[in-house]
């Protein structure tokens, strides 16, 4: 790993200047933001405001049409998500994205699936593991032979971070994780977060929930129309100023401002 | 064995209220579904035999049904991957009749100018032909469709065009006839069938077959500590298995050779014909063992692959699949080789048993194959459907065909019931899932 040729010290994602539009729309308009080695950093807006899109550019579900990314420094070319997943980059989509007809351990598995000696696959083992991991997450879960369609909205959700999990992502970006989950598992969830940034684990955290973003992230970074409107370590900005970003686009003195941020 | 309490099946108190045979069902892990479809088809054929005077449920009937069915039972396998993945084929009858025109081409005009006639390879080799123009021509309809992002129905309606007319092209409409000798066994017929003794040993190896895989099933879910299946359900399991796969074979072995063909193979080889004629038995048909192995591959392939699986998937959410790093496209492309291979082994069939290739074979033919699939359960809104599903549904279509011959029903009338029952029985199946989700 060259990260002192680049001198880019221990950023592990950055994304440059990152635009894409959909018809004359500019849903992503030059936006940038770095995400350094274990840190947690949460992307905050209004619905329509970017984030999802903005974010997955970098999980390889959409091509940007601008800009660049580096990951550890190195340029990245991120045209699919096997591309984003080769560079250790997992995602847990806010539609989950589990496939409905097929059971737990086969979701957990989709697209890595253990296999045997004869290169067939090994089910039995796939469901031991399966039932390791969803037991540390949600430990009343016991439908492992059932179609995820069968499953409750917290039990598809856990299933959707088990996935993820599961792989050893060392940049992991979590679209509206704890959207579909009651209290408890929220708090489960939010557990999770905290284990995994203790394990070095970058995470890109997507949230509507400004109370789950001031306990969980080490930076917020706010889109405005498809802008980026600033970024501010949590220690230098209070919940009504992000708000403010988040409301009217205004960057208060704490944060560095954006391209989209309000001029006075 | 330990059994962890986590795994416990469900409270006692409830299974005894239930009745045996819903006990017995869960507890051998039986596809309802699939035990619905062979009582229909049990149904439909003791009917049959009923109206027909005792005619139907004979040895020589079901051989020849067994026969008749292998062809498309072959391609509705592979029309179950495409359907699951939500894409059809409507092609796949052309393809047959290109392929076949090839085949026969192959083996009369071209194979015989170097090896000379009925050489022991020919068949193979043509066969060979066969199988790769199949893949290039599924493999032509899966590129169109997944990389250039044209619907599979409009594609394949193309195929059905292109195809059909360029069996035409190949000899300018002739048929092509006779076939290579060994070629023709795998079309049936007494020569092409593997007689009583081996008949025997494919039924014995798959016995033990079946046998095994109970056994190693339970041995893996014993290595992880998963739930069993009672030990009595297991044996249920393998006795009906087997009995079936003997009941079969028994079958197959009563039924003997024509006199005539007796005669003269009596003759051919020194053999003296006894008082009251000499039995020969037919056996398994060599079209029937190719079906069956094709269906054995096919479902291996389905649910024991990592292809298999993201063809699933795939169906179940494409855009899932995509996300989780699947390379769809590919995968869609390799079903549409797939479907083309098939199509070829089934024209082979087809060609062998009509002893010809005709332009006009096949035609038709993608409508019962997607009959076929779509009556063995396969969901046309994509990822559900199985192998062995499609398989059953193809011995019903051919069931309700062939019985209506032997009952005298007119040819066109005969296409409406086919046609009322293909809508019935995916309305029942509508109906079943909606109760059972």
């Amino acid at each position: 790993m060259n990260l002192s040729e680049t001198g880019a010290s221990d950023k592990v994602v950055e994304m440059q200047d990152c635009s894409i539009s959909f018809g004359g729309i500019h849903a992503v308009d030059h936006a940038s933001l770095d995400l350094h080695k274990g840190e947690v950093v949460a992307l905050l807006g209004h619905n329509g405001a970017g984030k999802s899109t903005f974010i997955k550019l970098l999980s390889g579900a959409y091509k940007r049409d601008s800009g660049d990314i580096r990951v550890r420094g190195e340029k990245a070319i991120i045209n699919n998500p096997r591309d984003a997943k080769a560079y250790g980059i997992e995602t847990i989509y806010q539609t989950l994205a589990l496939a409905d007809n097929v059971d737990t351990a086969a979701n957990l598995y989709l697209g890595r699936e253990l296999r045997t000696a004869w290169g067939t696959l090994d089910d039995v083992a796939m469901e031991a593991s399966a039932r390791e991991v969803m037991g540390r997450l949600n430990p009343r879960f016991q439908r492992f032979k059932e179609p995820v369609k069968a499953l409750s909205g917290g039990q598809r959700q856990s299933v959707a971070i088990a996935r993820a999990i599961l792989f050893d992502a060392q940049i992991l970006i979590m679209d509206e994780p704890t959207a579909a989950l009651g209290p408890q598992e929220t708090a489960q969830v939010g557990e999770l977060i905290k284990q995994l940034k203790a394990d070095g684990i970058s995470i890109f955290l997507i949230s509507h929930d400004i109370d789950d973003v001031f306990e969980l992230a080490d930076k917020v970074a706010v889109m405005k129309n498809g802008q980026m409107v600033g970024t501010a370590p949590l220690d230098a900005v209070t919940r009504d100023e992000v708000l403010g970003m988040i409301i009217l686009g205004k960057c208060p003195a704490g944060a560095i401002p954006g391209p989209g941020a309000m001029l006075d | 064995m330990a059994v962890n309490p986590n795994f416990a099946a469900p409270p006692g108190a409830r299974q005894s209220r239930e009745p045996l045979t819903t006990r017995m069902i869960r507890a051998t892990e039986t596809d309802t579904r699939m035990l619905g479809m062979l009582g229909a088809l049990l149904l439909i054929w003791i009917c049959f035999h009923i109206f027909s005077d005792g005619r139907f449920l004979t040895p020589r009937n079901l051989w020849n049904l067994s026969v008749q069915t292998s062809s498309v039972a072959i391609m509705s396998t592979g029309m179950v991957l495409i359907i699951v993945t939500r894409h059809i084929d409507l092609s796949v009858g052309s393809i047959l009749g290109f392929v076949a025109m090839i085949m026969g081409v192959t083996q009369t005009a071209f194979l015989p100018d170097f090896l000379g006639a009925n050489n022991s390879f020919t068949w193979a080799l043509t066969l060979v032909a066969g199988m790769l123009a199949g893949a290039a021509i599924g493999g032509l309809h899966g590129y169109v469709i997944a990389y250039l992002g044209v619907p599979a129905f409009i594609v394949t309606l193309g195929g059905l065009l292109v195809w059909r007319g360029a069996a035409w092209w190949v000899t300018s409409g002739q048929t092509v006839a006779p076939m290579d000798d060994n070629f023709r066994l795998m079309g049936g017929g007494p020569y092409g069938a593997i007689g009583a003794f081996w008949s025997w040993v494919v039924g014995a190896i798959a016995c033990a077959g079946i046998v095994s895989m109970i056994a190693i099933g339970r041995r893996n879910r014993q290595r992880f500590n998963f739930p069993l299946r009672p030990v009595l359900a297991e044996l249920t399991l393998a006795l009906a298995g087997c009995a079936a796969v003997l009941g079969a074979v028994a079958v197959a072995n009563s039924y003997a050779w024509p006199r005539g063909i007796v005669n003269r193979y009596a003759t051919a080889n020194n053999i003296e014909v006894p008082e009251g004629g000499l039995f020969i038995a037919h056996g398994i048909a060599i079209p029937v063992l190719i079906a069956v192995c094709v269906g054995i591959i096919m479902t291996f392939v389905a649910t024991r692959t990592r292809f298999g699986r993201y063809v699933f998937a795939m169906g179940g959410n494409p855009e899932a699949a995509e996300l989780a790093g699947i390379n769809t496209r590919w995968v869609t492309m390799k079903i549409f080789i797939l479907m083309g291979v098939l199509c070829a082994i089934a024209g082979a069939i087809s060609t062998a048993r009509l002893n010809a290739s005709t332009n006009a074979q096949g035609t038709l033919d993608e409508l019962l194959v997607i009959a076929a699939a779509v009556i063995g359960g396969t969901s046309l809104s994509g990822g559900i459907g199985t192998i062995s599903g499609a398989i059953i549904g193809a011995l019903v279509m051919q069931s309700l065909q062939s019985g209506m011959v032997l009952l005298g029903v007119d040819a066109p009338f005969q296409n409406v019931v086919v046609g009322v029952v293909l809508v019935l029985a995916v309305w029942l199946d509508g109906l079943y899932r909606r109760r059972s989700v």
